[in-house]
């Protein structure tokens, strides 16, 4: 049962059979910007990018993004840049896999964010979602529409945390400005 | 719990009383041979159970052919002299010719209770009508198992001649094992057979496999090596096939094999060729790489882990001492243990997870390192022993191990793709590293060029017939004992070039080579290049460099390490770099082009993903072991 997640709100990424996930993907799909009849190949595309930092005791320790497809420790994979987005029916455009079991012991945090690396601003980004999907079986956990956004060209999306042995998402929903995850690490601290 | 094995695998037998089940695609012949210590045939007629002698003492086997087959062996009533006891499998004549067109034969050796010990799919075969399956041996008193797979293109002539027969006495014994079983009644093969397609037909791979719980035959070791067209059935007789009759490589290939299903909370246990490829060669040499890359992110993730869990204990032990209200009373002593209890537990569970991972990868590296062919495997590996050169050359090639210190038994192999991209460089230098530090220089030195001679070989071994030439160059002859046994089996294509002229010589020679050959393949007109060019590879093994090189052969010995290898000049050096430092920064781009390995164990390889730095040992016959002189043998006499 997929989840439609609000601002603030945390869900436990425990399995409803008491078992718990044992690897996640956070996917990210948006709608590629309307063609122009002539010369269609200068539409303005939209690129965003979906980055995961992970944290440990508030330290950024690794990130992965689309420079850096695959965490140190493998545990965190990008599954690669999309450019231009698509249909923005639901579909993934960019995906980050997360193998919960072999995250290092350290680390504690993960937060996803997504920038908008060609500087549009959420406002011309239609149909954009960011979801969680349990790995092992494609089912969509939750789900977080990133509609309605304002003057921004960042969201710091969500972070998957550990709380006692297992792991929870929150959805953070935080509106910043940056082009890559760099930019976003002041407006990140807060959330840790 | 049955044990699937892999070609070359060993498995305990717990009892003397066994049966073997054979499930094959088509009727077969099905036997025993008895050898003695050295895989000899035992003297006497009682020496083989086949269809025209079934009952031996110790074995019994069926008298005609069958798709399902039975074989009783009774080990506790076998001959004292007996110490193998080979099942083997034949093709009647009359049916398919080859093992290559039909499904892959199973066995599956049961003990007296009828539970199944030990399953082996015989996959690779090709031109083979005749086949040793698997063979039961005496090991220190107790029998054992092991999976053979050992083919022979000539039939049961060919292996009882294999096994020490004459060839006179054994194509007799191969007309009386044969004909038997041709006379029986055809209808009766037909329905043993249980298809109604014929013999050859497409359901005969699906006959339904006895005595095993799995349904239809699973290939867990995987598919036949390149060239053999696949565990595919042959064509119904009046089909039209519509395949282009050799091009075998753009099918589909087989399945990979997939691990069992895990049981709840358990990790899948791992086989043998679990990855991505159009051959089981392509397979093993993915699933080897992805070994490498996990066992280099799993121990990044704990070094990673570790270095942080020290970082916050000095940092928090900083704050204990930064505030001199708890330098003075105990409040410090508790804020450093807890600091300390904080550090332990963390590097507690960083070691946890990390022993699980290493458990996994040792795991499959077990089921993985018997599977490997020979070019993949060490020279211990049991292939080595019985070796022959293969009709194309391999993907890539072994020429060590690499370990990290947290688990220095886990040896990746270090494989590296053919044909080489760059020359190989074995270090004879002391400074390179502390093992080489404790060995004195002489010592060092030969053990480098015993290194590459071994390299060498295995570079021969493992390409077709007349697939390399070998020079040598050996200034002042000081290898001349080392390189010995490449000449003694004459495969150098020259005396080693000593003295300065002789050096010159043997490198202007290779460099017109790699000039001329390079302008032909450049203007398209590789067939107009002068008679005496040679195109075949080369390989130039050069010992004791800079000694004998005037500065002109210095030059062409780097034009060959940087252009050679496109045009198949290879090179191999032995050298110590302090010895040509006379030449200063000049070397270094040639030092930088080669692949630098160490003959003593040497931390100096870094892996393409997290950089760690990898403990290579390279790879050697084992002490007092004669497989090298063997395999060079082997190679002169197939030249």
């Amino acid at each position: 049962m997929t989840v439609n997640m609000t601002k603030g709100q945390a869900i436990s990424l425990a399995k409803a059979d008491g078992g718990t996930l044992t690897a996640v993907r956070m996917g990210l799909g948006w709608q590629a910007a309307k063609r122009r009849g002539l010369f269609g190949s200068r539409t303005r595309e939209i690129d965003l990018d979906a980055s995961a930092v992970l944290f440990a005791d508030r330290q950024p320790v690794d990130v992965v993004f689309f420079r850096h497809l695959i965490s140190e420790d493998g545990s965190v994979r990008h599954t690669g840049d999309n450019l231009v987005g698509g249909v923005g029916q639901g579909g993934d455009d960019e995906a980050i896999l997360v193998d919960l079991q072999r995250v290092p012991v350290h680390v504690d945090q993960i937060v996803f964010t997504v920038n908008s690396f060609t500087g549009q601003t959420f406002q011309e980004v239609e149909n954009a979602f960011c979801r969680i999907v349990d790995e092992t079986n494609g089912q969509e956990l939750a789900r977080y529409t990133l509609n309605g956004g304002g003057q921004y060209t960042a969201q710091i999306m969500a972070k998957v945390h550990r709380a006692g042995g297992g792991w929870k998402m929150t959805a953070l929903g935080d509106a910043a400005n940056g082009r890559t995850f760099q930019d976003l690490l002041p407006a990140i601290v807060p959330h840790l | 719990m049955t044990a699937e094995l892999v070609r070359g695998q060993n498995h305990p037998l717990p009892h003397t009383q066994v049966e073997i089940r054979i499930s094959a695609g088509t009727p077969v012949l099905a036997g025993v041979l008895l050898g003695d210590e050295a895989g000899r045939m035992l003297p006497g007629a009682d020496a083989a159970a086949h269809p025209g002698r079934p009952r031996i003492p110790g074995a019994v086997c069926p008298v005609a052919a069958a798709a399902g087959q039975r074989i009783e062996v009774d080990l506790a009533a076998v001959p004292d002299a007996a110490h193998r006891v080979g099942v083997l499998l034949a093709l009647p004549p009359g049916g398919p010719a080859r093992f290559g067109t039909v499904a892959a034969p199973h066995l599956a050796v049961l003990d007296a209770g009828g539970t199944e010990a030990v399953g082996f799919t015989l996959t690779g075969l090709d031109t083979e009508s005749a086949v040793i399956a698997v063979e039961l041996y005496r090991r220190q008193g107790a029998w054992k198992v092991r999976a053979v797979g050992q083919g022979y293109a000539d039939g049961l002539a060919g292996l009882f001649a294999d096994h020490g027969l004459d060839p006179v006495a054994a194509a007799a014994l191969a007309a009386s094992a044969v004909p038997a079983a041709a006379e029986a009644p055809p209808q009766a093969v037909r329905t043993l057979g249980g298809t109604t397609a014929g013999p050859q037909g497409p359901a005969a791979a699906t006959e339904p496999d006895r005595g095993r719980e799995a349904p239809g035959p699973v290939p867990v070791s995987g598919v036949p090596y390149p060239g053999t067209p696949g565990p595919a059935p042959a064509e119904p007789p009046a089909a039209v096939s519509y395949e282009h009759p050799r091009r075998a490589r753009t099918q589909p290939p087989a399945p990979a094999p997939q691990p069992a299903p895990a049981r709840p909370g358990e990790q899948p246990r791992p086989v043998a060729g679990d990855a991505n490829g159009w051959t089981m060669e392509e397979r093993l040499h993915n699933q080897v790489w992805g070994m490498f890359e996990d066992l280099a992110r799993v121990v990044a993730a704990y070094r990673s882990a570790v270095a942080f869990a020290e970082d916050r204990m000095d940092r928090e032990l900083d704050q204990a001492l930064a505030d001199p209200r708890d330098r003075l009373g105990g409040g410090s002593g508790a804020a450093r243990e807890a600091a300390q209890a904080r550090h332990d537990d963390l590097v507690l569970q960083a070691r946890a997870v990390l022993d699980r991972d290493l458990a996994q990868l040792t795991a499959e590296a077990e089921v993985v390192e018997p599977a490997l062919p020979a070019a993949f495997a060490g020279w211990d590996h049991p292939l080595w022993q019985d070796h022959r050169l293969p009709s194309e050359p391999p993907m890539s090639l072994r020429l060590g191990d690499l370990h990290l210190p947290e688990r220095p038994d886990l040896r990746i192999p270090m494989l590296v793709r053919l044909p080489l991209e760059r020359g190989l460089w074995i270090d004879s230098g002391r400074t390179g590293s502390e093992a080489a530090m404790a060995m004195d220089t002489d010592r060092l030195r030969r053990l480098a060029l015993d290194t590459a001679v071994a390299h060498a070989a295995r570079l021969l071994a493992v390409h077709p017939a007349g697939g390399f030439r070998v020079h040598a160059v050996d200034a002042a002859g000081a290898g001349a004992a080392a390189l010995e046994p490449l000449r003694r089996a004459g495969l150098l294509a020259g005396p080693p070039a000593t003295g300065a002229a002789g050096v010159s010589e043997l490198l202007a020679r290779l460099t017109e080579r790699v000039d001329l050959v390079q302008m032909a393949l450049g203007s398209g007109a590789a067939e107009s290049l002068p008679p005496h060019v040679d195109t075949a590879p080369q390989l130039l093994i050069v010992h004791d460099f800079p000694h004998g090189f005037d500065d002109r052969a210095v030059t062409r010995l780097r034009y060959l390490a940087d252009e050679g290898p496109a045009v198949g000049v290879h090179l191999l050096m032995v050298a110590d770099r302090d010895e040509a430092s006379a030449y200063g920064p000049l070397l270094d781009p040639l030092w930088k082009s080669l692949l630098r390995l160490s003959p003593v164990p040497d931390d100096h390889l870094a892996d393409p993903w997290v950089g760690h730095a990898w403990t290579f040992e390279p790879s050697l016959p084992p002490a007092g072991s004669a497989v090298l002189e063997q395999v060079l043998a082997r190679i002169a006499e197939e030249r």
